[in-house]
């Protein structure tokens, strides 16, 4: 059968800098690289399906191959169509519990302490290892009491009072895991007087799509095409401060879901750029030193984007901080792709040039725009990693 | 100079010198084939594969249409591995004329094709890129043939049984005797060596250059060559043999061939001393894309890959000399009743689809003369891959080895896939990125398949033959054959200059779009990063 909704294949000319810079390829004999798993045998597959190859489950879609291509190929969006349309699937109860997170984080969130404690006991993590392949080593993140929407909700009163508003896709992160990431997102918006939304939303799909969820993926990107048409019908902007979420609401919808989201596309921004747009027409407040030796890495899908810029400038703006910024490396964490024992190992390997450029860095912290990216290099470097917000925000502090 | 006494020589290695070749080998004469170039390089490797059901010729050409299904089952079970039984569609357009419809279901029926009308949601169904307008469509058993591998296993087979076969070597003149032919004079153009080779019965089946084989043998026989183009689509746009239901004319078929699709063909009339400077000219380039576009929309969105053109060797038997008027019928020519001169044979005519059937008729005769009873035995056993029934590999007995390269070099070997893809390290590696082929395929060429340079190694492996026209391939394959022992390091050099050369002559017409970006970067590498255009000009000196 052959499916020619993404051609893009035919345009490739073969130059193979795709594969120089895919860090599985790097880190794997096992992954062929993304030129033959992605144009190359997308032509063998519309030839026969049968002549899917296994390897395609390797690709992390961490999108570097699209960034290096000069053709403009969707390398990544055609290795991750091919693996769930030609692979055959098989239902794990691992993958359907890490990409499921508004569930997880649901029930976790309503009994944080129990999993927090549970998750950090060995006897727990050897069933975890034995039974779910999920590796003993890794760190998990840690459950909030309460999510962030149960917070939002009372301090939503005081956003009315603000004239300009901006939309807040929080995330699944942020709800569950870093309420304090949350709370900085509203105070360093607030203090550049914008108010702030909170939608209703459903995980923006980017576990699901990685786990071969499609169907589930498609529902809730629906789901938050039509929440955010609803906010957006006067222009306001709707922001992230996930790197990925912000990808997936921009990108993946359209070109890997295939579903219209034209309406929002253009509202959609990562939280830098958005705030980056804002200072350009004069909206800084005065921001107080930060004296801090900070490494910044820039995740994957946020250079895809071309957002790194915005980080790095709102970043050189802030007094006293003293910033690093690493070459670009992958983390190989990849979200759920770190977290399973068949990939972990590949997983450690390619972000091991990273967590060796950050020691010699000899920062305080590290800054990343990506929770993923966040949990790799907490657990590897034992350096606490600060989102850029966060940053902004201790530079915004009343004291 | 050598001399090689045999009992027949077969002059030609297309599709039907090969069968010939075959043929008499099973019947047990001793049988040497000369072919001036490779095998399957002439008309037979340039046509658009189709394998007919015959319902194309069903109108305007009863018999041959009647060949072709006979053909077409046997072919499906001895050239398994060679053909794909694709089905195939005879879509009406709206500006067609509807009559022709009913009028070709009326005559496969004569010819005994099975033909089927179906609704034209079905047909939509079955090949999704047709053209949503399309008035009618019927279905028959239409398929695809790949012409490289069907002459490959024929020599194969041959050659497995001790027949000979001499590539790159040709006829200079005939040795006659006593008013018959006894046998030829050819040289090898690698060696320079002159060849004699003495038989008693000499078979021409050189297609449109056996005018002049004739010739030479003092012979007077016409040929109206007529030069059909088409053009190479990147990737396959369709899945199903795609026919425009009219009176065959330009542009109106779609082949998917292996991993591409081929757009044919145009018909033009030629002047006989242009049979070796065969070009595609622009304007068949802009007819064959237009009117495909028609079967297929998609086509103007698609990359073509490359354009080539074949040459029908049509024998003038009446006085008509329109390419597709005249009869495509087979001429089976006995020069002792014709011309009165002895142990010579010419065959031509016909089609690849016939190929096998040409040479039973051929064998037939030549075998009355040489006084051998053996029947021919073509029909009923397989070639050399096909022998096997199961069409998927057991893809278990090749760990570690992809899927794609088991299924890509199963496809092209069949059965004898399991002598190519050892466990051996140079399994593991792939030479062509873009079809699959590994060295270990490359070795099992060199040392089975008569392969003597890189152009020869594309046609029994499809190397270079991918969208990188040879842009990476060619040079890991030049480093082979210096590996495998085939080449000196500076003959491998010259062999890969000559490949490109061959690949750019089918690119130039087409030179746009993503093509042109393509060849950019092969040129790049070709002189930017090996500067090989230093070493064409230092061996154009040395001539």
């Amino acid at each position: 059968m052959i499916h020619l909704d993404n051609i893009s294949f035919d345009q490739c000319i073969k130059c193979t800098v795709c594969t120089i810079y895919c860090p599985v390829a790097r880190a794997t004999h096992l992954f062929p690289g993304p030129k033959q798993s992605g144009p190359d045998a997308e032509r063998l597959r519309i030839k026969n399906p049968d002549l899917v190859d296994e390897s395609l489950k390797y690709c992390s879609n961490c999108k570097r191959c699209e960034i290096a291509c000069p053709s403009g190929v969707k390398i990544a969006d055609i290795i991750q169509q091919s693996k769930w349309r030609y692979l055959k699937k098989k239902f794990r109860l691992r993958d359907y519990f890490m990409s499921h997170t508004d569930l997880v984080g649901t029930m976790a969130t309503s009994m944080s302490f129990l999993v927090n404690f549970f998750m950090g006991l060995a006897i727990t993590r050897l069933f975890m290892e034995l039974v779910l392949k999920i590796p003993m080593r890794r760190v998990f993140p840690k459950y909030n009491s309460t999510t962030f929407r149960r917070w939002f909700r009372t301090i939503r009163k005081s956003q009315e009072a603000y004239a300009q508003k901006a939309v807040f896709f929080h995330g699944c992160y942020v709800n569950y895991n870093n309420l304090d990431l949350g709370k900085d997102v509203v105070r360093v918006l607030n203090a550049m007087n914008i108010g702030v939304e909170v939608p209703r939303e459903k995980c923006c799909g980017v576990p699901l799509i990685a786990n071969g969820f499609l169907k589930k993926a498609k529902k809730n990107a629906r789901y938050n095409i039509a929440s955010l048409e609803e906010r957006t019908g006067d222009g306001r902007a709707v922001i992230s401060a996930s790197s990925s979420c912000s990808f997936a609401l921009k990108y993946e919808y359209s070109n890997l879901l295939a579903l219209d989201n034209s309406r929002i596309f253009n509202q959609v921004e990562y939280i830098t750029k958005y705030l980056y747009s804002r200072i350009q027409e004069g909206g800084l407040p005065t921001m107080k030193p930060v004296h801090l030796r900070a490494a910044y890495h820039s995740p994957c899908h946020l250079e895809r984007m071309g957002g790194v810029i915005y980080t790095i400038d709102l970043l050189k703006r802030v007094p006293g901080l003293d910033l690093v910024i690493l070459h670009s490396e992958c983390c190989g964490i990849a979200g759920t792709y770190g977290f399973k024992k068949e990939y972990y190992d590949i997983s450690q390997s390619i972000g091991g040039l990273l967590f060796k450029a950050i020691e010699a860095a000899e920062p305080e912290v590290v800054i990343t725009d990506c929770e993923t990216c966040k949990m790799q290099i907490e657990m590897n470097t034992g350096y606490e990693v600060l989102h850029p917000v966060q940053v902004l925000a201790r530079a915004f502090r009343e004291e | 100079m050598k001399t090689i006494e045999t009992g027949a020589i077969i002059i030609g290695g297309g599709a039907t010198g090969c069968g010939t070749f075959r043929d008499l080998t099973l019947r047990g004469v001793e049988t040497v084939l000369i072919e001036q170039s490779d095998i399957s390089s002439g008309t037979t490797g340039r046509n658009h594969g189709l394998l007919h059901s015959g319902a194309r010729y069903a109108v305007n050409d009863l018999e041959s249409a009647k060949e072709c299904i006979a053909e077409n089952r046997v072919l499906k079970i001895i050239a398994r591995h060679c053909v794909e039984d694709t089905g195939g569609l005879f879509i009406t357009l709206p500006e067609d004329d509807p009559d022709y419809h009913n009028r070709l279901i009326e005559h496969c029926k004569y010819a005994g094709i099975p033909c089927e009308e179906i609704k034209t949601r079905e047909a939509l169904k079955l090949e999704p890129n047709l053209n949503p307008n399309i008035l009618a469509a019927l279905r028959v058993p239409d398929g695809t043939i790949d012409p490289f591998r069907l002459c490959s296993a024929n020599i194969l087979d041959a050659t497995e049984r001790g027949a000979k076969v001499l590539t790159h070597t040709a006829v200079e003149s005939m040795i006659i005797d006593g008013g018959a032919v006894r046998g030829v004079r050819c040289r090898d153009a690698a060696s320079g060596e002159q060849i004699e080779v003495r038989g008693e019965v000499v078979i021409n089946a050189s297609g449109v250059w056996g005018q002049r084989l004739c010739s030479m043998a003092g012979i007077e026989l016409l040929m109206f060559p007529s030069k059909g183009s088409m053009v190479i689509i990147d990737y396959r746009i369709n899945n199903v043999v795609v026919n425009r239901c009219r009176v065959p004319s330009d542009g109106d078929i779609i082949v998917p061939g292996d991993t591409v699709s081929i757009i044919g063909t145009t018909s033009r009339k030629i002047d006989y001393s242009d049979i070796e400077r065969l070009e595609v000219d622009d304007d068949e380039i802009d007819v064959l894309i237009s009117d495909g576009e028609k079967l297929i929309p998609n086509v103007s969105k698609a990359r073509i890959l490359r354009a080539y053109c074949g040459v029908r060797p049509l024998v003038a038997v009446s006085g008509n000399v329109d390419g597709r008027e005249i009869s495509r019928g087979i001429v089976l020519v006995d020069h002792e009743t014709r011309d009165g001169v002895g142990g010579f044979i010419t065959i031509a005519g016909g089609k690849l689809m016939t190929y096998r059937l040409m040479a039973e008729w051929t064998a037939d005769l030549a075998a009355k003369k040489l006084g051998v009873k053996k029947k021919c035995s073509t029909a009923s056993t397989a070639l050399p891959g096909s022998e096997t029934r199961p069409r998927k590999p057991k893809i278990r007995r090749f760990t570690g080895i992809a899927k794609s390269v088991v299924g890509s070099t199963f496809y092209r070997h069949g059965s004898r896939v399991s002598s190519i893809l050892e466990r051996k390290k140079k399994n593991y590696g792939l030479v062509c990125e873009c079809e699959m082929v590994t060295a270990g395929e490359v070795y099992y060429a060199l040392r089975k398949l008569n392969v003597k340079n890189i152009v020869d190694l594309r046609r029994r492996t499809r190397i270079g033959m991918g969208p990188c026209q040879g842009e990476l391939c060619s040079y890991r394959a030049a480093g082979l054959f210096a590996e495998f022992g085939a080449a000196t390091p500076q003959k491998a050099n010259r062999l890969l200059i000559d490949f490109l050369e061959e690949r750019w002559k089918g690119i130039k017409p087409i030179l746009w779009g993503d093509g042109l970006r393509e060849m950019e970067f092969t040129y790049w590498i070709y002189q930017g990063l090996f500067g090989l255009g230093d070493i064409a000009d230092d061996g154009e000196d040395e001539k």
